[in-house]
């Protein structure tokens, strides 16, 4: 931890980083993401195993961007996060700093996004063991509990898109909800408007998710959205063996395609 | 008694598919009336939320059909398609529809006997199936 | 009507939901579901948790729900058919709400009666009453102590119960309603218990003046604060939706041109597009004027306005923010600021 706030001081101090987006103390022990914009207050910067937020969502509001040179606090899943909105034109190189920090909190400074994408192929597959559990145990319910799993979920829904808004993928300024000529996704938060939205927000997502698992945990209902996406990260891995997030160039699964993809359901 | 017959909406492409519909047509073959086709330029443009749209509507079940692989009329539209099938079926599955009503096929503008016995024997699964009360069940739902 | 007091013995709970329901009256209670509490229908005590600080959700949507049909149509020979929607056939008891809640009726009401007198809300509200029962619990998030509220507040209840040492309630019967509902149980309700209510409350210290602050809000309209407080906040509307005095709504006609039907669902200030104008002007187009708009709402425009502060304290906005936007602490910030 001292590492990063000595490093977050000296990069504001020579005015390599005008802002540092980080984790600071919040209400009742939670953790809440801090704009450091002096040098003394890099003290207020604290990682630990409460620091579960993807910070890579402030990336492209405006009015961060219009702060200066951001330094990003960067878990693990933000690391891919940095790739994948590299990899679609949304940063470039050296547009931020990103001081990474380990799952067992070493402070690594990387230079530019090749470092990053070293790092990240080093890491791990996208899914714990833990969370390919889940989704084995979803998988093996009948097609009809896993209707009435995800119908009790969903119907809970009441469409604050806090699932979207904490989504650093989510980054479209007229998001498509938004528009209505037509309104092609219902707004009300009716049992059909939400499995649309749901759905629709899913596959919008799917070979860019990251599995960062923040729509899950933004969800206010304690709606396990991030299974939806998690899901779909696993299935274009298992069939197209691609992932999001392991380099700044673009490899998206759903804009590219090989002659001989398998399948065993077209006629 | 009358006994249920299922509504079957076709999303298929304009080249391959809808010609082969037409020669099924005009070679006069017999085939279920159950479908309601509409006609795309390819099967690349089929939003995968149409799907969800036909079930909210009334469909019982649901036809994607376009050209072949290598054969598609806008050289790759169809490739494009077969990937945003394989997840999109794959995560309709996850979240309890039942894929069993959502059938696809490659049929050309040649093969209209193909077309007639792919449409004869959705019906039938359909048919036995039932309506798609669980998905109709939806619309309407959570409104005071 | 000035309040009564009697004692309703923790056993007769039940029987009184009982009678409640046997008067057909819906009631709707809080109820553990997983990790969260929220309000649903109760078919008896047993149902009811009081475990809790504040459920997640507030009760609001009993009155103001969050997809309401105002009316369908149906195109016909003659032209277009409208029919009305018909309201809830029974009335509903909120049971077990927090006075805070309650007191949220006020804001409600003054928006929705206001200026047009919103015909389903009224209805709704007609169709409502309110036990409470007070809190013995409370956390940092809770401020009802600084809008005018407190712990065992009675504003906005036909019936406020304070659980005792014993387990058994006193019951405040506030108004007309609170006592029709006592009739369909008065054997249940004794007479008024000796105990001190004080004793039973929680303690919530009062952090800021609501007076001081709406004198010195309209002042702070240009100030770079909101800029500084809304830095997080990511644009979602989960403050708004779980708020029990939060009124922003959108009209959806859904249907073609033979059938459909006009919803009400709930809507945020907080939404990027809230504010577009068909020209494409956004007069807030960024999240601090946004955020700005939430605070000078409820806690200058509404008191100035309507004579009602819009926000009860609950703290429920904190407690559902996904990035810790602690409303109490801005607002302490600008009233000392």
């Amino acid at each position: 931890m001292d590492a990063l706030r000595n490093k977050a001081r000296e990069l504001l101090e020579n005015k390599l980083a005008q802002v540092v987006i980080g984790y600071g103390e919040g209400s009742l022990g939670r953790v809440r993401p801090v704009f450091v914009k002096e040098p003394a207050a890099a003290v207020k910067l604290v990682y630990d195993g409460r620091c579960l937020q993807n910070l890579a969502t402030y990336l492209l509001k405006p009015e961060v961007k219009k702060m200066g040179k951001i330094a990003l606090v960067a878990k693990p899943a933000a690391l891919k996060t940095v790739l994948q909105l590299a990899a679609e034109n949304q940063i470039v190189n050296g547009e931020i700093i990103v001081l990474g920090v380990t799952a067992d909190g070493k402070l690594i400074d990387f230079p530019d996004f090749k470092a990053i994408e070293a790092h990240v192929a080093a890491s791990g597959p996208d899914l714990s063991p833990e969370e390919l559990a889940v989704l084995d145990r979803l998988s093996h319910m009948s097609v009809e509990e896993r209707w009435a799993y995800w119908q009790e979920q969903l119907s809970r829904c009441f469409k604050c898109y806090a699932c979207r808004a904490a989504c650093p993928l989510c980054y479209c300024t007229r998001c498509t909800v938004e528009c209505n000529q037509p309104q092609w996704i219902p707004v009300p938060a009716h049992d059909l408007g939400n499995l649309e939205w749901h759905v629709m927000r899913a596959m919008h997502l799917a070979g860019r998710c990251v599995n960062c698992g923040d729509c899950g945990r933004a969800c206010p209902l304690d709606i396990p959205l991030n299974l939806l996406t998690q899901m779909l990260v696993k299935g274009v891995g298992e069939h197209f063996g691609q992932r999001a997030g392991i380099s700044a160039t673009l490899d998206h699964a759903l804009s590219t395609f090989k002659p001989n993809d398998k399948e065993n359901f077209i006629g | 008694m009358s006994e249920f017959e299922p509504r079957v909406v076709a999303f298929v492409c304009n080249w391959c598919t809808y010609a082969g519909a037409d020669l099924t047509g005009t070679s006069r073959i017999k085939y279920a009336p159950n479908v309601r086709i509409i006609r795309f330029p390819c099967t690349g443009r089929i939003d995968f939320m149409l799907l969800l749209k036909a079930f909210a509507n009334g469909a019982d079940g649901i036809i994607v059909s376009g050209c072949h692989p290598n054969d598609c009329h806008y050289t790759s539209g169809n490739f494009h398609a077969r990937r945003r099938w394989i997840m999109f079926r794959e995560l309709l599955d996850f979240m309890g529809i039942d894929v069993r009503r959502v059938r696809f096929a490659w049929i050309s503008a040649a093969e209209g006997a193909k077309w007639a016995q792919f449409v004869n024997a959705v019906v039938k699964d359909i048919r036995a199936l039932g309506p798609y009360q669980h998905y109709r069940q939806v619309v309407g739902a959570g409104i005071q | 009507m000035t309040i009564e007091k009697r004692t309703l013995k923790k056993e007769a709970v039940g029987e009184f939901i009982n009678r409640l329901r046997a008067g057909q009256w819906q009631v709707v209670a809080p109820k553990k579901k997983d990790k969260q509490v929220t309000f649903g229908e109760i078919s008896g005590a047993e149902d009811i948790c009081q475990d809790y600080v504040q459920t997640t959700q507030s009760a609001k949507g009993v009155l103001f729900p969050r997809v309401e049909e105002l009316f369908r149509y149906q195109m016909q020979e003659n032209g277009a058919q409208i029919l009305e929607r018909e309201g809830p056939p029974q009335g509903t008891v909120i049971f077990g709400l927090r006075p805070c809640d309650a007191a949220a009726v006020a804001p409600l009401a003054a928006v929705f009666t206001w200026d047009y007198p919103d015909a389903p809300f009224k209805k709704r509200l007609a169709q409502t009453a309110i036990v409470a029962i007070s809190c013995h619990q409370a956390d940092e998030y809770c401020f009802c102590t600084s809008v005018g509220g407190s712990p065992g507040d009675t504003r906005g209840s036909d019936i406020l119960l304070t659980r005792l040492s014993g387990g058994d309630y006193l019951a405040e019967i506030v108004t007309e309603k609170g006592k029709r509902l006592v009739e369909l149980a008065a054997d249940l309700f004794t007479v008024a218990p000796k105990e001190e209510k004080e004793k039973n409350l929680a303690r919530v210290e009062k952090r800021f003046d609501a007076k001081k602050l709406a004198e010195k809000l309209p002042g702070f309209f240009d100030s770079p604060v909101w800029i500084e407080q809304s830095l997080r906040c990511l644009g979602c509307g989960a403050c708004a939706y779980v708020c029990p005095a939060c009124v922003c709504f959108d009209i959806q006609d859904e249907g073609n041109e033979k059938r459909g039907r006009r919803l009400r669902c709930w809507d945020s200030c907080g939404f990027s597009q809230f504010t577009l104008h068909t020209s494409g002007h956004n007069p807030r187009s960024v999240q601090s004027q946004r955020w700005r708009q939430r605070l000078m709402h409820k806690f200058s425009y509404q008191p100035d306005r309507l004579d009602v502060v819009g926000c009860v304290g609950c703290g429920r906005c904190s407690r559902a923010c996904p990035v810790d936007m602690n409303l109490l602490e801005h607002l302490i910030q600008i009233a000392e600021g």
